[in-house]
């Protein structure tokens, strides 16, 4: 489904990405770990060009999204992200941050038809009678978008159990909250890929369980993830693929089992020991 | 000062008063002074309207992302700009619209007219700048999370950010009309009448001018409180929306 190859970021003559090449497929749990300035989150936020990749290739869904003239916002809207910082929108509500995005984009299309039917309409007013286009008939409105985004949005509220949360502000929610509600604020578009920065770095160990729960239900219905993480048990659960990165470069793509039983590469064997 | 020239002060301050008076009520001074305030009001409330007008463009301009030619060349012209009108004080600005620029291009326009216009450009260039901080003080994650959900760079902006700088701007911006306010003391440069001027002539005419500006220095202290307590009442509305439950 994501075919990177070659991919390199440089930041202002710093290389940090140093030619990535990986396949992940539908279904696929990535998880990708390394030692802090190899690479990885840069890695994670190129694959929805969040950082525009200065040289190589990202083929999403048959699309080469790293060519700038893509239209990359209607790609994102297939990649979900996941902020270390939850990034949940400060000036809206629970239900608003969930909603944003789905009723947005059905707004745009809605106005584009209605564009449309303008044009028809006007150059019918001159063209022949047998030339004249029909104009599309308007199945929604504005009102009834927003109406089932919320029921949508209420939903995954419920899934989350944060349901009586729906109207509050996000500065009142504790750290696992916000991260429960970034995630579902990602799956409220209904996304073919999610991507994870660090989601349980920047969270009370207390929270880290309730977080790595929702993934874990998330990886059971098949979502495909791309997870950068610190946690090794969760790697090793729920993984089916670990990439190690360092400098830039990854060095090695096992299984979990494999990978932690008996890492090839001595670079992977002294950071694992460091860490487990 | 020794202190004969205090107890001589405080002798002579009620016949200085009644001098005061006496041109303020009988002789049209209260007009001069209403006038006065009128042009002050004018120039500060038109200059930040424009000023916001203008500042809105150049903020704008200066946020978007430079990859392009376009907004590089209108982002040197706007640098430019601001640094034009923020390294000149407003008199210099003043006089040199009024008996360069005019002239220069032939345009008649009155001492108001002038004051309203350079007042405006001047604010403009900070009030861009305070509209530019305002939206850079946003954590940038914020915007991150709107165009990761698939929001353009503009719909992001005006959904996300804008809404959250505006709380940041706002004080900032009563504190540039407080800053009007009180720099309109210059328009009588360029013939303006304003506050000082019409103070001025009630002076001139009672061969006193002690009370005259300490009554000037009053209407502005009067008319600086007001704004500010405005200011702290709409800083406590937007709280308000912060915190709602």
């Amino acid at each position: 489904m994501i075919d990177v190859t070659n991919l390199k970021k440089s930041f202002h003559g710093v290389d940090v990405l140093k030619g990535i090449d990986v396949t992940i497929e539908k279904g696929d749990i990535v998880v990708v770990i390394g030692p802090s300035g190899s690479g990885k989150s840069t890695f994670l936020r190129c694959l929805n060009c969040m950082e525009d990749p200065t040289s190589g290739s990202i083929v999403f869904n048959g699309v080469d999204i790293a060519d700038l003239k893509v239209d990359i916002n209607v790609h994102r809207r297939h990649m979900g992200m996941v902020f270390q910082h939850f990034n949940l929108f400060n000036n809206k509500t629970v239900i608003e941050n969930i909603m944003l995005a789905p009723v947005y984009v059905r707004c745009q299309e809605l106005n584009r038809q209605r564009r449309r039917n303008l044009l028809t309409k006007v150059t019918n007013l001159f063209a022949k009678p047998e030339r004249r286009g029909e104009p599309d008939k308007e199945t929604i409105r504005a009102a009834k978008i927003r109406e089932e985004a919320r029921a949508q949005a209420m939903d995954l509220l419920k899934r989350i159990g944060l349901e009586d949360k729906a109207n509050a502000y996000p500065s009142t929610l504790s750290g696992g909250q916000k991260q429960r509600v970034a995630i579902v604020r990602a799956l409220a578009m209904n996304p073919d890929v999610i991507l994870f920065d660090e989601p349980t770095s920047a969270l009370d160990p207390e929270m880290v369980g309730e977080v790595l729960d929702l993934m874990k239900a998330l990886a059971g219905e098949g979502m495909t993830m791309v997870i950068v993480t610190h946690e090794m048990g969760f790697a090793r659960e729920v993984a089916n693929r670990v990439l190690f990165m360092d400098d830039g470069r990854i060095l090695e793509s096992a299984p979990p089992d494999e990978f932690f039983a008996n890492p090839k590469h001595e670079r992977t064997r002294e950071f694992l020991s460091k860490v487990l | 000062m020794n202190g004969g020239g205090w107890i001589e002060f405080f002798a002579g301050f009620g016949k200085k008063w009644d001098k005061f008076v006496d041109v303020f009520l009988q002789r049209g001074g209260y007009v001069k002074v209403l006038e006065g305030l009128q042009n002050t009001l004018l120039i500060a409330v038109c200059g930040l309207l424009i000023g916001i007008a203008i500042g809105t463009l150049i903020a704008t301009v200066r946020v978007v992302p430079k990859y392009k030619r376009l907004p590089r060349v209108l982002n040197g012209i706007c640098s430019f700009y601001v640094g034009l009108f923020r390294g000149t004080p407003m008199v210099v600005q003043l006089l040199v619209s009024y008996y360069v620029l005019l002239p220069l291009f032939g345009v008649r326009m009155t001492g108001v007219q002038v004051s309203v216009m350079v007042f405006g450009l001047n604010s403009g260039a900070y009030i861009s700048e305070i509209m530019r901080s305002g939206i850079q003080s946003v954590d940038p994650g914020q915007l991150e999370a709107g165009r990761a959900v698939g929001l353009g760079f503009a719909p992001a902006m005006l959904k996300i950010v804008i809404p959250q700088a505006v709380k940041n701007i706002l004080p900032t911006l009563g504190n540039e009309f407080i800053a009007l306010i009180k720099e309109t003391s210059v328009v009588s440069f360029v013939g303006a009448a304003d506050l000082y001027v019409a103070f001025s002539y009630i002076g001139s005419n009672s061969y006193e001018f002690m009370v005259p500006y300490l009554v000037m220095a009053a209407i502005y202290i009067v008319l600086v409180m007001l704004i500010s307590m405005l200011i702290k009442i709409m800083e406590r509305s937007l709280k308000k929306s912060d915190r709602r439950n």
